[in-house]
């Protein structure tokens, strides 16, 4: 066992580096997933107006999203701050900024087709019954847009997790991060250092998704229609 | 014909365009309490959009609609009134698929006419137990077949006690083994004197259950008669020819 290097993760404080990374990581996630999906709701339901004008302006800042790579939009903000400004902005910042604009993009594609495959009879079926248009959405609208929201939402989550990990070039110390300057500090006497440290990466990444999409699974096989 | 009551629903030179077109052109009819009259025209003929005007899911630019002698519709009686005493099938049954039977024949009742929900209850599964579905209540509708969905459905626009029902092709979309059980129901409704207005396209049906025939061409009632003369010697020549496509010899 001596040279097999695992003991780089049994230093307490590699391991406290670690978790401090994972907490920069677990912060932007978490801090862009709740501005996507409040500011998603709103742009996604602007998204379903019958207004060609309105729409193509939305779909346009959508698809600036899904075309151009989220690292290429971290540089566009980090380093064009720099140039308009003089200073740079925090990375951490650029990050949550960047994250939320995709995240609030991809989230309110969501809620629009969410909300617009929801076949018009089934408000008019609602509407004769009597329901006032408040009911309607209360107890027929609402809880079907949601029931196909949730499970792609869900997804939408991790893989915005997931891709936290491209915060590192604009120089924020995330656990991939941290984990490189472990690498890199035992380079000389534990070669092996890399393996374990990218294992225990592999491990904590698995650990934050796995769960999260098994319960997506498990909504969608509850609610299915 | 029957013999006359109360008019409960009466139509008055109805006009709609839709995208410039006219769907309706000045229709007027009448319909009585207690009387089932069928509507039947070629497709595209407005049968329709002439019932989603009496319920206000369409909305209509000329003429008037009274039910019960109250004129429906702006500054008339609220739709949202209205259509708690008229109940309308479609021909999607379109039952709400994230509810079991039970609440979909429930929502109605309890939350426009705010019943009390053990009331509710009991009546929705005496009806449910007369189109013979007492024991699917507790199923989502994705467990049901097109015949039961569109029992239900029935059901549920029954639960709110109507006055006057309305369908809308309600058999057009049903296998046709599951034709009979719907149609089986509504016969059972007609024969206890509900008032019914129906738009279908099954002939035979219409003879056994009607009192009245309608029949719709290019937005306009164009002959309108006792059903049984009706199917004998229709009137029109656009009728005749639109029943001979019906008959194969």
């Amino acid at each position: 066992m001596q040279n097999s290097g695992f003991d780089v993760l049994l230093s307490l404080n590699n391991m406290r580096r670690l978790m401090q990374g994972l907490g920069v990581t677990l912060e932007i996630a978490l801090i862009s997933v709740m501005i996507s999906i409040f500011l998603g709701v709103v742009y996604g339901l602007i998204m379903t107006t019958k207004n060609r004008a309105v729409y193509g302006l939305c779909r346009l800042y959508l698809e600036a999203f899904r075309i151009i790579p989220i690292l290429v939009w971290l540089f566009l903000l980090f380093f064009g701050s720099a140039l308009a400004f003089g200073s740079d902005l925090d990375g951490l910042l650029v990050s949550v900024i960047v994250f939320s604009m995709w995240g609030t993009a991809e989230m309110g594609d969501i809620v629009r087709g969410a909300v617009q495959s929801i076949p018009i009879h089934q408000r008019q079926s609602a509407e004769a019954l009597g329901l006032r248009r408040i009911q309607v959405y209360r107890h027929v609208i609402i809880p079907q847009a949601v029931r196909r929201f949730v499970p792609a939402a869900i997804n939408l989550v991790t893989r915005m997790i997931k891709t936290t990990s491209l915060v590192v070039f604009v120089g924020v110390t995330e656990i991939l991060r941290v984990g490189k300057q472990i690498i890199e500090f035992n380079m000389m006497k534990n070669p092996m250092a890399s393996f374990w440290i990218y294992a225990f990466i592999f491990i904590i990444y698995f650990i934050l998704c796995y769960p999260i999409s098994k319960f997506s699974k498990r909504l969608e096989a509850k609610w299915e229609c | 014909m029957k013999i006359q009551t109360e008019r409960i629903l009466e139509i008055e030179g109805l006009k709609k365009v839709y995208d410039g077109k006219p769907v309706l052109n000045g229709v007027d009819l009448t319909i009585h309490r207690g009387e089932v009259a069928v509507v039947i025209g070629p497709s595209g003929c407005g049968k329709t959009t002439l019932l989603k005007c009496i319920n206000g899911l369409e909305t209509h630019q000329e003429g008037v609609v009274r039910f019960g002698g109250k004129i429906l519709g702006d500054g008339g009686l609220k739709w949202t009134l209205a259509r708690q005493k008229i109940g309308m099938v479609f021909q999607s049954y379109d039952l709400f698929p994230h509810m079991t039977v039970m609440d979909n024949v429930m929502l109605g009742p309890v939350q426009v006419q705010k019943r009390p929900a053990a009331e509710v209850r009991e009546q929705a599964l005496e009806l449910l137990e007369r189109v013979g579905l007492s024991d699917r209540q507790k199923d989502f509708p994705r467990q049901l077949s097109g015949g039961q969905k569109q029992r239900i459905a029935i059901v549920r626009a029954l639960c709110m006690n109507p006055e006057l029902m309305l369908f809308d092709e309600v058999t057009a979309s049903l296998d046709p083994e599951m034709v009979r059980e719907v149609l089986d129901v509504m016969l059972g409704l007609a024969r206890q004197g509900m008032t019914m207005l129906i738009v279908t396209h099954e002939m035979e049906f219409a003879k056994a259950a009607a009192d009245r025939v309608i029949f719709m061409d290019e937005g306009v009632i164009t002959e309108e008669s006792e059903a049984r003369e009706f199917f004998k010697s229709p009137r029109t020549e656009r009728a005749k020819r639109f029943l001979n496509t019906f008959y194969f010899d």
